[in-house]
């Protein structure tokens, strides 16, 4: 079966979730990991060229607060608000990057420094209180009657549906990113700068473009999970924790494969949540032990995720055996 | 025959305090094989840095085809003509060596060429195609360097910068690689190589420099430079 043709009859099966007519938790938590697996999608198109950002929850912050902010004190309806806080988030991304990638700042510096720029996001959002509502976090505001349409505030159902063509807008986006001799380009460059360099790709450049799109996505996720929730935090949407949980996600699902966040997002969001409900209040802080023993776990066994399994898999019954080496 | 000539007029380069040329010159005519020799140190991948733009001389002039190399960025060069095989390959390890020759193909010129161009490159390395699905790092010294000089060739180059192809190969297989630049240069390629193996590369050029220490302590034809007494007992071993 051709790729095109298993993710249309996926997308349907996923459309037609809602009239199953699931609880309202299940649907809670199912919309919570589309948004999660946008992000990581996002991240993981930056993530398997080697450019580990470990700031990407400030791309979520940014955009979420742009839109609410927007929303609270200049009446802006989120549908124009989104598309502004991504810019924003973009723009934001642009001007860390280009230096970074200008001055050759790679591999764990680049990680460094993404890691220091999402801290400073998640600082600013709690200094800007008078606006930003500081740790407290912020409420959007109820919109006028009838006009809840405009505000972007829907139920579970609407909010699926919502989420659904966000996420699959990111696999679109991995998919034509990889088409493209783009991703020729940003696989050399992961490998060798200079040698990249002498072949004529421009490595700045080909860099600067995966980090729009890359960042982009996140914006999205954020401000739609900001949307989705009707409430924002610093906690949640921006500094290292969510930036954490992103990188952890994609890394489990398995960056590499379009589909391997998303296998992410649903096991880092399932376990969480099975875990909370499984200790419940009996054994505080087992929850989270658990799930970080979980996550070193699959860092150290399985660095290409789930998704890794299929993929030798499938590569073994692709390629013919190698030629015999001397 | 301005077109493709490669000319270095006085040029002075280093890193930081240190400075590794003291006003070079040479010239690469069109369709000429031009080796560049001299012991470790003397400056010969600096050299070439220069050329490819990695690193800008402090004075003096790199020009191919009427253009002026110092001022263009290093990505541009393919797009003008020339293609570098730098020392140690550089090939991209986890790619396979056909995608390391489809991203030779980069530039926007080339990319249209990109099959016409590999079956080229196949039918001059028949090896390349038997090992096109093999991961480039998993090869052999001397199948790296075909591989790198094959992902050169994508770009359609008019010169080809060649620095030390023999580095770290086996006697039988440095003679391997020079048979394929001898093969390259009757398809009318220009090409410039810089080698401390001095014996073989007089063997394939027509002209050479000889590199001392930053400066150029001796030039002229391979033969007659082969004949040198002086080269003979520095460089081939001779009396």
């Amino acid at each position: 079966m051709t790729a095109p043709l298993t993710a249309g009859l996926l997308l349907v099966a996923l459309a037609a979730v809602p009239l199953l007519g699931p609880p309202d938790y299940l649907m809670h938590v199912l919309i919570t990991v589309l948004l999660t697996a946008l992000a990581g999608t996002g991240w993981a198109m930056m993530g398997r060229y080697g450019l580990v950002s470990f700031g990407h929850g400030a791309f979520l912050g940014i955009a979420a607060y742009t839109m609410a902010l927007l929303w609270n004190e200049a009446g802006l309806t989120p549908w124009l608000g989104i598309p502004i806080g991504m810019g924003v988030a973009v723009l934001a991304g642009m001007l860390l990057a280009y230096p970074a990638f200008k001055l050759r700042v790679v591999g764990h510096y680049f990680a460094l420094v993404t890691l220091a720029a999402g801290e400073i996001v998640r600082i600013l959002i709690v200094a800007m209180r008078e606006h930003t509502g500081g740790s407290l976090g912020l409420t959007p505001a109820k919109p006028p009657p009838g006009a809840g349409w405009l505000a972007m505030q829907f139920d579970k159902t609407g909010f699926w549906y919502i989420a659904l063509i966000a996420w699959a807008l990111g696999l679109v986006c991995w998919f034509l990113l990889d088409r493209s001799m783009s991703s020729r380009a940003l696989a050399a460059i992961s490998e060798d700068e200079d040698a990249a360099a002498s072949i004529g790709i421009r490595v700045t450049s080909e860099k600067m473009k995966v980090t729009v799109i890359s960042v982009a996505l996140a914006a999205l996720a954020g401000a739609l999970t900001a949307q989705y929730r009707q409430y924002l935090n610093p906690e949640s949407l921006a500094g290292l924790g969510i930036s954490l949980q992103i990188v952890f996600g994609a890394i489990a699902g398995g960056m590499y494969a379009p589909i391997g966040p998303t296998i992410g997002a649903a096991i880092t969001i399932g376990l969480e949540e099975g875990l909370r409900i499984f200790f419940g209040t009996e054994l505080t802080g087992a929850a989270p032990l658990v799930y970080g023993l979980l996550l070193v776990m699959f860092m150290l066994f399985m660095p290409r995720g789930i998704a890794g399994l299929f993929e030798r898999r499938a590569q073994r019954r692709a390629t013919p055996a190698p030629a015999a080496t001397e | 025959m301005e077109q493709a000539s490669l000319s270095i007029d006085a040029v002075h380069a280093g890193y930081g305090d240190f400075q590794a040329l003291f006003g070079v010159s040479l010239r690469v005519d069109p369709g000429e094989a031009v080796g560049v020799v001299g012991p470790n140190g003397a400056g010969k991948t600096t050299l070439l840095r220069v050329i490819s733009g990695l690193i800008r001389p402090r004075s003096g002039n790199v020009r191919f085809a009427g253009q002026d190399l110092a001022k263009v960025p290093a990505h541009t060069l393919p797009a003008l003509g020339i293609a570098h095989v730098p020392e140690n390959r550089r090939l991209f390890p986890h790619l396979t060596v056909e995608e390391n020759l489809r991203v030779g193909a980069f530039t926007a010129a080339a990319r249209p060429h990109f099959e016409a161009r590999r079956d080229h490159v196949y039918t001059l390395f028949p090896r390349m195609k038997e090992r096109r699905h093999q991961l480039a790092g998993t090869m052999s010294g001397g199948e790296q360097q075909m591989c790198a000089i094959g992902r050169a060739l994508m770009s359609g180059p008019k010169i080809l910068l060649l620095d030390e192809p023999s580095a770290g190969l086996a006697p039988l297989v440095v003679q391997q690689v020079f048979d394929l630049v001898r093969r390259i240069r009757q398809e009318g390629l220009t090409v410039l190589i810089v080698e401390q193996n001095v014996a073989q590369v007089l063997r394939v050029v027509d002209r050479a420099y000889v590199l001392e220490t930053g400066r150029v302590a001796a030039e002229g034809a391979s033969a007659a430079l082969a004949a040198d007494p002086v080269i003979r007992r520095s460089y081939l071993g001779g009396h």
